[in-house]
């Protein structure tokens, strides 16, 4: 089942976009654009569906159309031509073209927003910010409470409900703003930066706890990000974009195997393989004695093992040995 | 045309003059025509004048009637022989109202040093004589609060939603904070009479750009990253003023309410011009009677107030 679809979705930041588009169409870069028409080209042509339950990761260079793209399934920004779709109900709805009171029932219920600065309201307290969705949806404070209460133990901040935000630390605020977004139920998650103003320490942390949450939840998710190790991660696909469009669409070993352009290559190589290879991608060929692994063992797990002695490992796939890995294996994959 | 604009009217008035002459003879009649627009609203306006004097009255009289002795509240026992015997002492009731005061000083401030000074300053007020008159410039101040608050926060609101719309009244705003008071003043008293009211009316064109400029301030200085989340979420536009717009500019529009207080009482003496009454009347009698005591008494005691007010509402908003 598709919950998100974007159909050929071009956003022009200006008052007059139609010969923008027209410039977009001939394939002319954001820079000509704007030193022609004055206007900004946020996406162009980004056709792409999200499958429920999953998590897409939009990755790309700052400035590469992420957010844009992001916020036109909520309505934030308005579409210049095309649309995007949600699924709400059972059918798909239009929210490009959806208005007032249709737009803000999508936003209340269907779609929900984790925003990279947080956009916590500072006056409030942990609970009142976390009760948002639900308020503005007009729910009853006593309405509220239970599912607040859930929301706060889930992310663990329980003892801290009636705390202001400005006392949290930041990985405390944004798990604030995670609850919020969780507590209206809305099936579709928009995550914009969400961990990128933490340090790495709580990043990493926080990145554990949503696919934690995930593996109970099963939302669907749209997380941008524009750190490849973090798109590995947490993505079950991920869409990288450059100057506003999108470049490549695939699973992490996918775009990791066969990047679609320099521009990926550049991110991949950058990246730290140790959060993507698997034991299928380290091994050599030939046969060998030793414990068996599965082919999809992270490399990490396969470097624990050699490290604590094991001098070969044996790679089977559905039951049939394929292959096998060495501490040799490992180093050569690594150095090239 | 130009029989119009300037005083010279007839072909006469411009003969021979030269370039010079014209600029001397021919004087562009200003003053005529600001009092043809006062004569034309004082003729088609009674009414609504007449509607707000009687509004503003009955606000004054309200509060008045709060602050200074209840009349005829009964509260005389007449005792068999005739004798009057005062359950409730018409002093009772000055000290009734510092308690009050010292009160909501406690609940403001937590502590005893704010309260302590309400207290000891009104005490001092009621030694040198000037209650009475206290309360009176109280109400006024009290009135032009309501007033101003009343009028300054909706329209600030509505300046900051719409740019446009703020930038056609700031020179409006400007005027009416450099304008000299005492110029309005002559039309205050044409469409309102003396008393309070005028007195009121003046204080509010000199205080209103305050409250208005300072919620404008705070509504228009909302991070957009906040509105964005309550939008995110369906916020209505009412919602997101409720919710979020205005928390965030509650503390600006607490600033606009301090100075609007602190703003009216240095209109009491002015008000005292137009006849109303309150601690600018005996400032005013000083000043004609070259009365140094009495100057230097009254201008003490608004001093007394002002630092009252100021320490009463200088809360630490967080
Ligand atoms: N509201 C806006 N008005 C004008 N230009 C904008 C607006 N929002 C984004 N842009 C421009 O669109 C481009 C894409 O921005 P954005 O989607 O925020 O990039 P990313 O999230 O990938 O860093 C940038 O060049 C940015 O300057
Ligand atoms: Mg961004």
């Amino acid at each position: 089942m598709t919950a998100v679809r974007f159909n050929e979705v071009c956003i022009m930041f200006g008052p007059h976009p139609a010969p923008a588009l027209a410039m977009a169409d001939e394939g002319q870069s954001r820079a000509e654009i704007q030193s022609e028409t004055g206007h900004v080209l946020g996406v162009h042509d980004c056709s792409l569906e999200v499958a429920e339950g999953e998590i897409l990761v939009l990755m790309g260079l700052s400035g590469s159309g992420k957010s844009t793209l992001l916020r036109a399934v909520n309505g934030l920004n308005p579409v210049a031509r095309g649309s995007v779709e949600v699924s709400a109900d059972g059918r798909m709805v239009n929210v490009t073209e959806a208005k007032g009171a249709a737009l803000r029932r999508l936003r209340q219920n269907t779609v929900a927003m984790v925003f990279q600065q947080f956009g916590l309201l500072p006056w409030r307290t942990v609970r009142e910010n976390v009760g948002l969705g639900l308020e503005l949806a007009g729910l009853s404070a006593s309405a509220r409470a239970a599912a607040v209460d859930r929301q706060l133990s889930l992310v663990g901040l329980s003892d801290w409900a009636e705390r202001k935000v400005g006392e949290l630390s930041g990985g405390m605020q944004q798990r604030v703003g995670l609850a919020r977004a969780f507590a209206t139920d809305a099936p579709i998650l928009l995550m914009d930066e969400p961990f990128s103003a933490l340090d790495p320490l709580i990043r990493t942390k926080l990145q554990d706890e949503l696919l934690d949450l995930q593996r109970d939840l099963k939302r669907t998710i749209i997380f941008v990000s524009h750190d490849l190790d973090e798109a590995f991660k947490i993505g079950n696909r991920i869409a990288i974009m450059e100057g506003g469009r999108i470049v490549q669409v695939g699973t992490p070993r996918e775009i990791f195997s066969a990047p679609a352009s320099d521009y990926v290559a550049e991110f991949v190589a950058n990246m730290n393989p140790l959060g993507v290879l698997t034991a299928r991608d380290v091994m050599e060929a030939g046969p060998g004695e030793g414990p068996r692994v599965g082919a999809e063992t992270p490399v990490r797990d396969l470097m624990d093992r050699l490290a604590a002695g094991e001098t070969a490992l044996i790679v089977e796939d559905a039951g049939t040995p394929i292959g096998r890995v060495t501490s040799e294996s490992v180093v050569a994959r690594l150095c090239d | 045309m130009l029989s119009w604009v300037t005083e010279c009217e007839t072909p006469e008035d411009t003969e021979g003059l030269g370039p010079l002459g014209y600029l001397t003879e021919c004087k562009i009649r200003i003053g005529d025509a600001a009092e043809a627009g006062f004569d034309w609203l004082q003729a088609n306006g009674s009414a609504v004048f007449d509607w707000i004097s009687d509004f503003l009255d009955l606000m004054i009289e309200a509060i008045l009637t709060l602050l200074q002795e209840p009349p005829n509240t009964g509260w005389i026992r007449d005792v068999g022989r005739g004798e009057e015997v005062y359950l409730y002492p018409p002093d009772l009731h000055s000290i009734l109202i510092i308690a009050i005061l010292t009160g909501i000083a406690w609940w403001l401030h937590r502590g005893w040093k704010v309260p302590a000074l309400v207290a000891v300053g009104f005490l001092f007020i009621v030694n040198q004589g000037y209650w009475e008159e206290t309360t009176e410039s109280l109400t006024l101040v009290l009135s032009a609060c309501v007033v101003c608050m009343g009028l300054g926060v909706p329209i600030g609101i509505a300046a900051a939603h719409r740019p446009r719309l703020y930038a056609g009244m700031r020179p409006v705003l400007d005027l009416m904070q450099t304008l000299p008071t005492f110029v309005y003043l002559i039309p205050a008293i044409v469409f309102f009479g003396i008393g309070m009211v005028p007195g009121l009316i003046a204080t509010v064109i000199f205080v209103l750009p305050a409250p208005i400029r300072l919620t404008h301030l705070g509504i228009s200085s909302t991070p957009q990253s906040l509105i964005e989340a309550g939008q995110a979420f369906g916020a209505t536009p009412r919602q997101l003023l409720w919710k979020v717009e205005l928390p965030y500019a509650l503390p600006q529009i607490m600033t606009g309410l301090n100075q609007t207080i602190m703003l009216s009482l240095s209109m009491v003496v002015i008000a005292a011009l137009v006849g109303a009454d309150g601690l600018g009347v005996p400032v005013v009698r000083a000043l004609n009677r070259v009365d140094t005591g009495l100057g230097f008494e009254s201008g003490f005691i608004i001093v007394v107030v002002a630092i009252i007010l100021d320490r009463l509402l200088r809360v630490r908003t967080k």
